[in-house]
């Protein structure tokens, strides 16, 4: 995986509250079967005007010329914005496979679902949580501004506006040192084979049932 | 802090049993018993698996099935009959990894196929005491078997396979207890609408929900699986319902339970799978079962639900939700304060894991017998959630009820629960249906979705509106 040491970007902000997994990424893209291509169908319902699925060429479409992401001043934000409970709904990684062909690296949101929050850190988004007063005055922020320009960076655990700015975030551990590293988690997993395997053959004693199909 | 002789919640007591290790930061690794695969979430995994030359860790662990995108009719001619051919090279990318991989399938043509969440339970491949994965978050239903269900991402289902475990952090513990007698035609469905509704749809966030007392204790094992079900739309990553003589006499006989000195070993080990007395939750509601009336959602989350009999709420009362609340009832094109019962419905939906059990089917069954689907309805659906539930109806006697009723008879699947299939609402219909997401668009572009429970669902199909099933006449 890629590491993720800083980043700086363009913000998206997108002020709603329990975006759902499936106003991400409508279900109609969830049957393909690569993990590649989904940027371009990213908040599909609210992007286009006309109705699409796994076929439709996207530059065909029409685009919704009052939703945020359309708009000429975000054109390649990649740090999005937005309000509480982000990422509901759907288990689907789909959403997060959306986010990153889309571009964009880091979430920004007072709070997020729990399988998306975990779901982002295995594709090297990043998710940060800050207060929500934070969170609102950096949509005010980029009300006066045109747009503005982050810099999040997960060595320090800091967002930052220009030099005037900052807040601090935290993130588990273990999860900033795999993105810090780019590590794959489940060859981090498998270092851990010998008790995997020991606790596995207690059960089988304790628990035989488990193993008996 | 939790030591060996202090009292343990339900939720402490599966982790326990089940953690590996836990690092210096508080992320543990969790070791997996079940692993419940399905065709959308899948194939990416198992392209990692093969990209990394992996294989899966244990085999008997995973079980598959199609069920999120398979057709609900014309099935006789198995994966090559889907119409369409993106969902047949879905379905069929699963049916060559089980293959690959030499992984259980309850395939298209099997008579066990069926909606991940109904059919392993049915097959007894859910135990009190296991840790279940599936990637799909209504895993959260596999809890009502004091079982840790939870829903996790295609990443995590690739390191399931290759690792049999998942890195978790300990989640908090939330009660919530509903205590008294439900009103009759009050069912398991209405209790969680009702309790997400008083809740909202975050406040489970970052906790494991247990579901408690004599209300809950009252429910059938499909009834508890409809409350567990739907501790994701609280923002719980699982629910649970402690072990009882419900759980036991549900599971007994089931194709893989355990049998005989195992199974007198396994129920001796089983009956601690409760909270303890005393046990401390960092959070906890209490209802009372008599103010539950049977519940519709108004809105676009699961949270803006009301009453049968209340009007639709002002998004004003709401504060910081108002503007949401409005958002939702322009989405939903419905009005303050009209009466729910006096919105025309389009389509009814009987299905989806949260109600497409045996019970749920009898429900509907004693609802329409005799009756006919109003004439403004389009379409009424009833998808069972397995082939076994649909025999089992069949053997009852009921499909015959409700197709003379007038509704369409299934073959199994998720259907129109996210509609990723043929079976989907047209832009503006409104739908009375039992599945557990009310989102924008879940149940096809611009559709607008009730929630409801399976007889409140059926008795919608026969006057064309809700009504309130409570009050005399209608039962
Ligand atoms: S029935 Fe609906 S909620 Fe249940 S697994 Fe299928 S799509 Fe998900």
């Amino acid at each position: 995986m890629k590491k993720f040491l800083s980043h700086t970007g363009k913000v998206l902000p997108f002020d709603r509250s329990n975006v759902d997994t499936d106003a991400i990424l409508p279900k109609q893209y969830l049957k393909s079967i690569s993990k590649f291509g989904f940027g371009d169908w990213l908040f599909d319902d609210l992007r286009y005007l006309d109705p699409g699925d796994v076929r439709t060429d996207c530059t065909t479409r029409k685009i919704n010329p009052d939703f945020v992401l359309n708009k000429p001043q975000f054109e390649n934000a990649n740090i999005l914005l937005a309000r509480e409970n982000f990422g509901c709904g759907s288990s689907r990684e789909h959403a997060v496979w959306a986010l990153k062909g889309y571009g964009i690296r880091v979430v920004i949101a007072p709070s997020f679902a729990d399988i998306f929050y975990n779901n982002c850190f295995k594709n090297g988004v990043l998710p940060v949580v800050l207060p929500a007063n934070v969170v609102d005055s950096l949509f005010k922020l980029t009300a006066q501004h045109e747009s503005i320009q982050l810099t999040v960076d997960l060595e320090n655990c800091k967002v930052s506006y220009g030099n005037e700015q900052s807040w601090s975030f935290t993130v588990d551990e273990s999860r900033r040192q795999n993105l810090l590293q780019g590590h794959d988690e489940i060859s981090i997993t498998l270092l851990q084979t010998a008790a995997i395997q020991d606790f596995e053959n207690n059960l089988k004693s304790s628990e035989e049932w488990l193993f008996s199909q | 802090m939790v030591t060996q002789n202090s009292p343990k919640t339900l939720y402490d007591k599966l982790w326990e049993r089940r953690c590996i290790s836990t690092s210096e930061d508080g992320m543990s690794l969790i070791y997996i018993d079940r692993h419940i695969v399905h065709e959308v979430s899948s194939a990416q995994a198992f392209e990692g698996l093969r990209a990394a030359n992996r294989q899966p860790w244990r085999r008997d662990s995973v079980i598959a099935t199609p069920d999120h995108n398979v057709p609900t009719t014309d099935r006789e001619s198995g994966i090559e009959g889907i119409a369409d051919d993106i969902s047949r090279i879905q379905v069929k990318t699963l049916d060559d990894n089980c293959h690959d991989f030499n992984i259980r399938q309850f395939d298209l043509k099997d008579k066990r196929q069926g909606i991940v969440h109904v059919i392993s339970p049915e097959q007894g491949l859910t135990l009190p005491g296991m840790t279940i994965v599936c990637g799909d978050s209504h895993t959260a239903t596999h809890g009502a078997f004091a079982a840790l269900g939870v829903g996790i991402g295609t990443s995590e289902v690739e390191h399931v396979l290759a690792t049999q475990c998942l890195l978790q952090r300990k989640a908090k513990n939330m009660l919530i207890e509903v205590n008294g007698e439900l009103h009759p035609g009050v069912t398991a469905k209405d209790v969680v609408l009702y309790v997400i509704g008083q809740i909202g749809t975050a406040a489970g966030t970052g906790c494991t929900i247990e579901f408690a007392g004599s209300t809950i204790r009252g429910l059938t094992m499909e009834g508890r699986m409809t409350v567990c079900n739907m501790a994701i739309e609280a923002g719980a990553r699982a629910g649970l319902v402690a072990y009882d003589q419900v759980t036991e006499d549900y599971i007994k006989g089931r194709p893989f339970a355990p049998k005989n000195a195992l199974w007198d070993k396994a129920t001796a080990m089983w009956k601690d799978l409760h909270s303890d007395q005393g046990a401390q939750f960092d959070l906890q509601y209490q209802f009372r079962a008599e103010d539950i009336k049977p519940q519709v959602s108004w809105g676009t989350s699961p949270e803006m639900v009301m009453s049968v009999d209340k009007l639709i709420p002002n998004p004003a009362l709401f504060e910081q939700k108002s503007e949401d609340y409005q958002k939702a009832l322009n989405y939903m094109g419905l009005t303050a304060g009209q009466a729910i019962t006096d919105v025309t419905l389009d389509r009814v939906f009987i299905g989806s894991c949260t109600n497409s059990r045996i019970e749920d089917i009898r429900a509907v069954a004693q609802m329409v017998e005799g009756k006919t689907v109003a004439k403004t309805i389009k379409q009424a659906l009833v998808v069972p959630g397995s082939g076994l539930v649909k025999q089992q109806a069949e053997d009852e006697g009921l499909d015959k009820i409700i197709l003379d009723a007038g509704f369409e008879w299934r073959e199994p699947g998720c259907s129109m629960c996210l509609a990723m299939n043929a079976d989907r609402l047209m832009s503006g219909e409104h739908c009375a249906s039992t599945s557990n997401r009310n989102f924008e668009g879940r149940q096809g572009s611009g559709g607008r979705t009730h929630l409801v429970s399976p007889s409140m669902a059926a008795a919608a199909a026969i006057a064309g509106h809700f009504v309130d099933i409570t009050q005399d006449g209608v039962l």
